[in-house]
C-alpha cells in the first residue's frame, strides 16, 4: 500500500533536484528534453526555460525557398548581434522540431551552416540567445519530397 | 575506424577563421524502416561536435536526429592564426567518436 506513495515521493524529490541544478551544468550536456519535445512551443520553452522570445530582424536564415529533397536542406543562420551565446535551428513540422543547437564560445562569430532533414513544408525557426536574451526569426521552406524516415 | 572527417580551415583577410567540415555518418533517426526486413533501424546519430583551437573550445554543436546524413558543418571564429591547428571531434549516441586536426590556411 505504501509503494505508490514512495514512488510519488521519490518522483517529487527527483523533480526538485533537477530544478535545483545550476544552469551552467545543464548547459554543458546534450539538452535531451529539448531534443525529445514533439511540439515546437515545448522545444522553445525547454531551451529558454520559459523566458520571453522576441522576433528580430537581425537574424538571417539562409535556406532555399523550395527544397526538392527534404533529406538534405542546406540552412545557414547568422545573427548581427553582440554577445551571441547560442543558436538553435528548429523545424516546425518535423516529428522532433529541434535539429541542432550551437554553443558559440566567446571568440566565434555568430554564423553557422549545416544541412537538415525536413519531413514536409514548414517554417524553419532560428532561436538565438544573445547577452542573456532570446530572439527568433523564421523562414518558410517548401519541401517537395520529405526526408524523415521511410 | 576509417577517417570520418574532412575539414578545411581558412583565415580570411578580416581575421576570421572559417571552418568547413564534412562528416561521414548515417544519422539514423530511429524512425526509418529497413526496406527488406521491415525492421525499424535503430537511432544512430551524432550528438556533439566540438571545435578546439590551441586546446580551447571555440565551437560546440548539439545535434539531434534532424541533421542530415553525412553532415556538413560550417562555423567561424576569431583569433585563429595561419598555420595554427584546429581540432574537430564528434561523439554519437552509441558512444562512437572520431577527431581530426587540420592546419589553418
Amino acid at each position: 500500500m505504501n509503494i505508490k506513495r514512495r514512488q510519488i515521493i521519490r518522483g517529487g524529490l527527483a523533480a526538485a533536484a533537477a530544478a535545483l541544478l545550476p544552469q551552467p551544468l545543464l548547459a554543458a550536456v546534450w539538452p535531451q528534453k529539448a531534443f525529445e519535445s514533439k511540439k515546437v512551443a515545448d522545444t522553445i520553452s525547454s531551451l529558454t526555460g520559459g523566458a520571453a522570445v522576441s522576433e528580430d530582424g537581425r537574424i538571417a536564415i539562409k535556406a532555399p525557398e523550395i527544397a526538392e529533397n527534404g533529406a538534405v536542406v542546406p540552412v545557414g543562420v547568422s545573427a548581427d548581434m553582440d554577445k551571441v551565446e547560442t543558436i538553435a535551428i528548429l523545424v516546425d513540422n518535423n516529428p522532433l522540431p529541434l535539429t541542432s543547437s550551437y554553443e558559440l564560445q566567446g571568440a566565434s562569430s555568430p554564423e553557422v551552416s549545416t544541412r537538415i532533414k525536413m519531413l514536409k513544408t514548414s517554417d524553419v525557426i532560428a532561436l538565438v540567445k544573445a547577452d542573456g536574451k532570446y530572439y527568433s526569426a523564421s523562414k518558410n521552406v517548401k519541401v517537395t519530397i520529405g526526408g524523415c524516415g521511410g | 575506424m576509417a577517417k570520418t572527417i574532412k575539414m578545411r580551415a581558412r583565415r580570411g583577410d578580416d581575421g576570421v577563421v572559417v571552418v568547413k567540415a564534412l562528416i561521414t555518418h548515417p544519422m539514423e533517426t530511429g524512425r526509418r524502416q529497413d526496406r527488406d526486413s521491415g525492421d525499424t533501424v535503430p537511432a544512430h546519430f551524432i550528438q556533439k561536435v566540438v571545435g578546439e583551437y590551441k586546446g580551447e573550445k571555440v565551437f560546440e554543436a548539439y545535434w539531434g536526429t534532424g541533421v542530415s546524413k553525412n553532415p556538413y558543418i560550417a562555423f567561424r571564429f576569431d583569433g585563429g592564426e595561419k598555420g595554427g591547428k584546429i581540432k574537430l571531434s564528434w561523439v554519437d549516441n552509441l558512444g562512437q567518436s572520431d577527431s581530426l586536426e587540420e592546419t589553418i590556411q
